[in-house]
């Protein structure tokens, strides 16, 4: 049964995902990287990690898409549907090199992590699991990103309020 | 297996039949209570006291002409009532209604699914429904929608935040995500007579968990996204028959599990004294709901600028300041 899900996000999620850079519409990329990411909640929950796959969708599906969504709607870009993409020899040439290597380092990745299915499940769940590591083991880590996050805040804050002379 | 399943499958469909009959007596209800309140006497005419008025309002819906306006994106103008409905009835999925029951010499908890995540599944599910709203009002093509969809938008999405941090306090008290372990978190008395209810532990936090449910529900005063007044009707101005009355529904839905989960996290949930469990979870929620009611008649609209100074200069440092206050005392204890 587990396989079976698995199966089906996975067709799920590689459709979705060639949805967002295929179609010519933005407001249908938008939607189909929610499905995405929808789809990569579900294979948190296959791997048993509960919170991660609530947090993932409720940060990127529920909240930095709405944004994605606003933006696209209040910028109303609905030119982009008639004019082609053209794609030269350098780009090509580019994309090509960039995706093999790409490839290559998550083959490369997968092949050293260990094998076997999926950790066996806490009794009590993993939300205090991951709340002890994060306060104890990765502190310096976890204070730094939300300082990273809040200096570029405040950096995008004075971009958009400079005034225009 | 074939058991659990059997067990779970007739669970799912008493609880939706009880929550969209709920859905339609509720509309019944709020014309029936804002009449009184405003001295008018509400639906009377069909059926006594008009009772029957939700059935003939689905009638009357249902064989309305379905309209797909001219220059709308028909796909999302179709699917953006499917994506609000949805979310709102799956949340129901993990409130604890009751304590067990025992039927046919079975032990039968009385809440669909308890899982260990069950108030981040809620916010996870009711931030999905945001969608209906936006993209209903994008594929609608006209202005008044789409300003409603925007408005919806940044509403939702500044007032997630402080409902998700209102409720940190409780989730610090009774040390887990799960709502039947809250529940339980709340067994018991002080002195004999007060009941060990969040309410009284977290008065801030169910004060600005009440205000962001509020306002996340799109409701008075925090209607915004369909202000009569200045958009027509807002994001559903294009929508008729049943797609409009989906949208109905699910904002109906959302008002009831908004209640529930209030009920759950500051009010003991079904826990009370001499009645049975379901009929106190039940005069709980529909005293939520009264309240919701109430506030409609009541309170006048706010100004888009106040509603966004309002959230964030007030109601988030607020849900701020009852974490840290929260985490302090119980560190000191």
């Amino acid at each position: 049964m587990e396989w079976g899900i698995f199966v089906a996000l996975t067709a799920v999620a590689v459709g979705s995902a060639l949805t967002v850079i295929v179609h010519r519409n933005p407001i249908y990329s938008a939607i189909a990287l929610v499905v995405t990411f929808l789809c990569l909640g579900g294979y948190y929950i296959l791997l048993q990690a509960q919170l991660v796959a609530a947090v993932h969708v409720i940060v990127y599906a529920g909240a930095i898409m709405v944004l994605f969504l606003f933006v696209i709607m209040l910028l109303d870009v609905r030119q982009e549907e008639g004019s082609r993409l053209r794609v030269g020899g350098v780009q090509l040439t580019l994309g090509t090199a960039a995706g093999t290597a790409l490839l290559l380092l998550l083959w490369a990745t997968m092949a050293a992590a260990p094998g076997g299915g999926p950790p066996p499940p806490l009794p009590k769940g993993n939300t205090q699991a991951v709340g002890y590591l994060l306060f104890t083991r990765y502190l310096l880590p976890f204070e730094l990103t939300s300082l990273i996050l809040l200096v570029a805040m405040v950096g995008a804050l004075i971009l958009a309020k400079r005034k225009v002379e | 297996m074939t058991e659990f399943l059997l067990v779970s499958l007739l669970k799912i469909v008493v609880v939706f039949g009880l929550l969209l009959l709920t859905v339609a007596y509720l509309t019944w209800a709020e014309r029936k209570i804002i009449g009184d309140l405003q001295v008018r006497w509400g639906p009377s005419r069909v059926g006594p006291f008009g009772l029957l008025q939700p059935i003939a309002d689905g009638i009357k819906l249902f064989f309305k002409e379905d309209l797909v306006p001219a220059g709308a994106d028909r796909v999302i103008f179709l699917l953006a009532p499917v994506l609000s409905m949805i979310p709102a009835l799956i949340s129901f999925a993990v409130i604890p209604f009751g304590d067990t029951v025992h039927l046919f010499g079975r032990t039968i908890d009385l809440v669909i699914t308890d899982i260990n995540i069950g108030i981040l599944y809620i916010f996870a599910v009711t931030s999905m429904g945001v969608y209906g709203v936006v993209l209903g009002g994008w594929a609608s093509n006209s202005k008044y929608s789409l300003l409603g969809g925007l408005r919806s938008a940044a509403q939702m999405v500044s007032y997630e935040m402080s409902l998700g941090l209102s409720v940190v306090g409780v989730l610090m008290l009774s040390q887990s995500l799960s709502l039947v372990d809250i529940v339980n978190a709340q067994a018991g008395t002080w002195l004999g007579v007060i009941p060990r209810w969040n309410l009284f532990t977290q008065p801030l936090g169910f004060a600005l968990f009440l205000v962001s449910a509020n306002a996340e529900l799109n409701r008075a005063p925090f209607d915004l996204p369909e202000a009569e007044t200045e958009l027509v009707a807002g994001f559903h101005t294009e929508y008729s028959s049943m797609k409009f009355a989906m949208f109905f529904m699910a904002e109906y839905a959302n008002m009831i599990t908004a209640s529930a989960v209030a009920t759950t996290l500051f009010l003991g949930g079904w826990r009370g004294p001499l009645l049975p469990p379901v009929v106190w979870f039940l005069l709980k929620v529909f005293a939520f709901l009264f309240l919701f009611i109430w506030l409609r008649a009541t309170l006048p609209r706010f100004r888009y600028d106040q509603l966004m100074a309002f959230g964030w200069k007030v109601l988030l440092p607020l849900a701020l300041a009852n974490v840290v206050v929260t985490a302090a005392v119980l560190l000191g204890r």
